[in-house]
């Protein structure tokens, strides 16, 4: 076990590293000066290097890598070039949305995908199967914004349960913040529950496929009995998998579901970032979601092997 | 994605619609009670301001937040677009109107409880000035040779040349009074002397302003006024119907406005902003350089095709560059009509009977993009080929405004600062555009401080660059207010591009 941490903890520190110089790179070829982009069209020649220099983009390339990555690696994350205040500061405060929303999302997911993911595959070719099989090529084929406008227009404009959009913040009390992400949430979450639900169902099936069930079964052990000792386990694996790649989406991949309801989340501070240049913001942000990223699949990677034992003692 | 969102709308708005007539009477209860106590204002608006100083960012945003309700200078424009006092009680012109003097307005404290004073506007038109300026409209001080505090209520005010812009100018945003002891910090905690004081900001959600209770003005204004930054159009219309934001001061998706229009509980206010939109032309490169290509252009353009099209009927055609609302305005729209022989004939007078082919660069704001596609549709009819090239605002100020070489042939964009015909007069700028005519009228105009003489000239430079066909003249930018109908005060036009929120109160 020590042996396979190790190995991985090396292949993450590298891939973490190599990740900066890309994104590093990506940002300073794409075109747009961002100081000309905060000053517009009226301003002079003079006052646009003036603020280059204040912002330090007169530096060289390598010079402003290193002192971003120097930056980084004590937490120091830069400062916006728009918003002038710690891009730390701004990472904090849209995280706050941010990952809670993906919780619930993840969760709401897992608690939809998982039951019906059985649920199909214990009553294969039934007509609950077919049913639930049918509700998640709904849920895969429909459009979350659309799905999420329609459930606005519905619980927020003419019922009135809960706010077209916005977010109260935390010091509003808890129900008042959550009234505006279980919107935003479920639209997140159905699309994803719709595709874990076929994961688990298409794993589930293969596992009872397996030479080890038909055993189990010659031992006695009913269908059910069957199912949730042994091919359950089995099955995680590939659940897990995608599990840990939709929370990583989660995080920023929701900038269409941010729009929707004008949520101030991660992905639509990136979003922000790129189209006014503000190179630092979008460069911090991005490593720290990579990194996120990068220790999401370790924790699923390790999780693999305390489901599968056979992992830790694989080599190469 | 993109090209799914309109029809999306549709469906949304049919379904809507529907289940809408059965409560509107429930929603217009609630929303009439909440009317009648409350004395604050919830605003949405579409794009966030990246920081709250007007005089470190040309961003819109921040002007639309804080102008004339946070931060004032010594004059002000008012809602006409006329020069009023602000912070300058009053001032006199002598030297040849090369020398502007100052009274200020005593007993004005800014928002940190610091005295307002010459020094003040010393120090804030010297920083604008200054050498490590980041003023985004440093040229609107170009003119000024020095800043001299006479006493403490009296500032000099020293011109190189006679300039009859100087008071329209110092009613910009950029020129407003900051205090010294608070200037450093007006990005994120913005310090002036208005009727109301920042008081809270989170970040890509919403900006709260709270009534300064000791505003030297008289006006009796909220007791809160919150910002919220709402950036998609579907997002705003729900949150209108929905009552979370109380209105748009600029609504940002004119194919909603017939909606509100219909609906008694709004209030849809189609006023005029200083934005010409306009098909910019590379003037130095080839052939845009024949003036008979030009013509030819403008001649093909079909204005009221790109005002339907693209902005669902708002706007309204130019000839020229410069606001149909202005006094010294001149229409020109009918100097080119839309003919499709005429355009043609140019074009073989020109050399290229058989059209050409070209690139239009369009940025990311609607009005671009839909009008651009217009626009190649039209050109296409008299030969000329256009290759659309969508452009992000990072890469159409790189490669299109500036750098040595403009490297565009085509682009639509909105010039939205009031009167900046005088951009004309500059060569370099990325129009290519050199006339010895027109720089001769705008350095007349410089040097003109009575207002018929000065209309005179505007007309002039206005008729000139309409003769050389420099871009195609397309429409002005609407401005399309929403509200609901019990908010009064709003602007109507947008002179400058500000939310005035001084005399904005709730109906009885």
């Amino acid at each position: 076990m020590l042996y396979y941490l190790i190995r991985r903890s090396v292949s993450l520190l590298l891939t973490l590293a190599l990740s900066t110089i890309v994104i590093f790179m990506v940002m300073e070829i794409v075109p747009g000066d961002p100081a000309l982009i905060i000053l517009g069209i009226g301003a002079t020649d003079e006052t646009i290097a003036a603020l280059r220099q204040q912002m330090g983009l007169d530096l060289p390339l390598l010079t402003r890598y290193f002192q971003w990555v120097s930056g980084v690696l004590v937490g120091d994350l830069g400062t916006s070039y728009t918003y002038s205040v710690p891009v730390s500061e701004l990472i904090a405060e849209r995280s706050i949305v941010s990952l809670p929303l993906a919780i619930i999302a993840l969760t709401l997911s897992t608690l939809i995908a998982i039951p019906t993911g059985i649920l199909a595959a214990s009553k294969r070719g039934q007509v609950t199967d077919t049913g639930i099989m049918g509700l998640t090529q709904l849920g895969i084929a429909i459009p979350n914004f659309w799905f999420a406008m329609l459930m606005v227009y519905i619980f927020a404009v003419i019922l009135q349960w809960v706010p077209a959009g916005g977010f109260p913040g935390w010091d509003q009390g808890i129900l008042a913040a959550l009234k505006s992400l279980i919107l935003p949430a479920i639209a997140l979450a159905l699309p994803q529950a719709a595709i874990l639900s076929r994961v688990t169902r298409s794993a589930l099936l293969e596992a009872l496929g397996e030479d080890y069930i038909r055993t189990a079964r010659a031992k006695g052990l009913t269908r059910s009995m069957v199912l949730w000792r042994h091919a359950l386990r089995n099955a995680m694996i590939p659940v897990l998998t995608i599990m840990g790649l939709q929370f990583a989406f989660l995080l920023a991949g929701t900038i269409i579901i941010e729009n929707v309801f004008y949520l101030p989340g991660l992905g639509r501070l990136i979003f922000q970032a790129i189209t006014q240049r503000d190179l630092i913001v979008v460069e911090s942000t991005v490593v720290l979601l990579v990194a996120s990223v990068i220790l999401i699949n370790f924790l699923v990677d390790i999780t693999y092997a305390w489901v599968d034992p056979r992992l830790q003692s694989e080599r190469g | 994605m993109r090209y799914l969102k309109p029809a999306t709308r549709h469906i949304a708005k049919g379904a809507l619609a529907l289940l809408l007539s059965s409560t509107a009477l429930q929603f217009a209860v609630t929303n009439s009670a909440i009317g009648a106590m409350k004395n604050s204002v919830t605003l949405g608006m579409s794009l966030e301001p990246p920081h709250l100083d007007p005089t470190a960012g040309a961003a819109a945003a921040i002007d639309e937040v804080v102008y004339a309700n946070v931060f004032e200078g010594l004059t002000r424009i008012d809602r006409n677009g006329v020069v009023k006092p602000a912070l300058a009680e009053s001032w006199s012109v002598s030297d040849g109107g090369k020398a502007y003097t100052f009274k200020l307005r005593t007993g004005v404290k800014f928002h940190d409880g610091t005295v307002f004073d010459a020094d003040d506007v010393k120090f804030s038109l010297d920083r604008a000035r200054g050498e490590k300026s980041t003023n985004a409209q440093k040229r609107l001080f170009k003119a000024i040779t020095s800043v001299d505090v006479v006493d403490a209520a009296t500032v000099k005010i020293t011109l190189s040349s006679p300039a009859g812009n100087f008071l329209f100018n110092m009613g910009w945003g950029d020129a407003i009074i900051v205090g010294s002891e608070s200037a450093e910090n007006n990005k994120t905690t913005p310090v002036g002397t208005g009727p109301f004081k920042f008081s809270k900001w989170t970040k890509g959600l919403s900006i709260v302003l709270a009534k300064n209770d000791g505003y030297w003005g008289e006006q009796k204004v909220l007791d809160k006024a919150e910002f919220r930054i709402i950036p998609d159009a579907a997002a705003a219309v729900a949150a209108l119907l929905a009552g979370d934001v109380d209105g748009f001061a600029n609504f940002p998706s004119p194919e909603a406005i017939p909606q509100f229009q219909a609906d008694p509980r709004f209030t849809v206010m189609v006023g005029s902003t200083e934005g010409e939109t306009i098909l910019s032309t590379n003037n130095k490169k080839k052939p845009f350089d024949d003036v008979r290509v030009r013509r030819a252009i403008a001649h093909a353009i079909d204005r009221k095709a790109i005002i339907d099209g693209a902005m669902f009927g708002l706007g309204t055609p130019i000839g020229t560059h410069f606001a149909p609302h202005h006094p010294a305005y001149v229409d020109n729209v009918n100097k080119y009509p839309h003919d499709i022989a005429k355009s043609k004939a140019l074009l073989a007078e020109a050399g290229f009977p058989d059209g050409f082919k070209a690139t239009i660069k369009l940025p990311p704001p609607t009005y671009a993009r839909r009008g651009g596609e217009i626009v190649a549709a039209s050109l296409r009819e008299v030969g000329i080929d256009l290759e659309i090239i969508p452009v992000e605002w990072g890469q159409w100020l790189e490669q299109v405004f500036k750098g040595e070489v403009k490297d565009y042939d085509l682009t639509i964009v909105s010039h939205t600062e009031p009167q900046d015909i005088a951009i004309y007069a500059n060569p370099g700028y990325y129009f290519q555009y050199d006339s010895k005519a027109f720089q001769d009228v705008m350095e007349k105009l410089n040097a003109t401080v009575d207002t018929e003489g000065r209309y005179a000239l505007m007309r002039q430079a206005q008729n000139i660059i309409s003769e050389d066909a420099v871009n195609g003249y397309l429409f002005q930018l609407a401005k399309a207010g929403v509200w609901n109908a019990k908010l009064e005060g709003l602007w109507e036009n947008s002179p400058v591009q500000a939310n005035d929120l001084t005399e904005v109160h709730w109906k009885e």
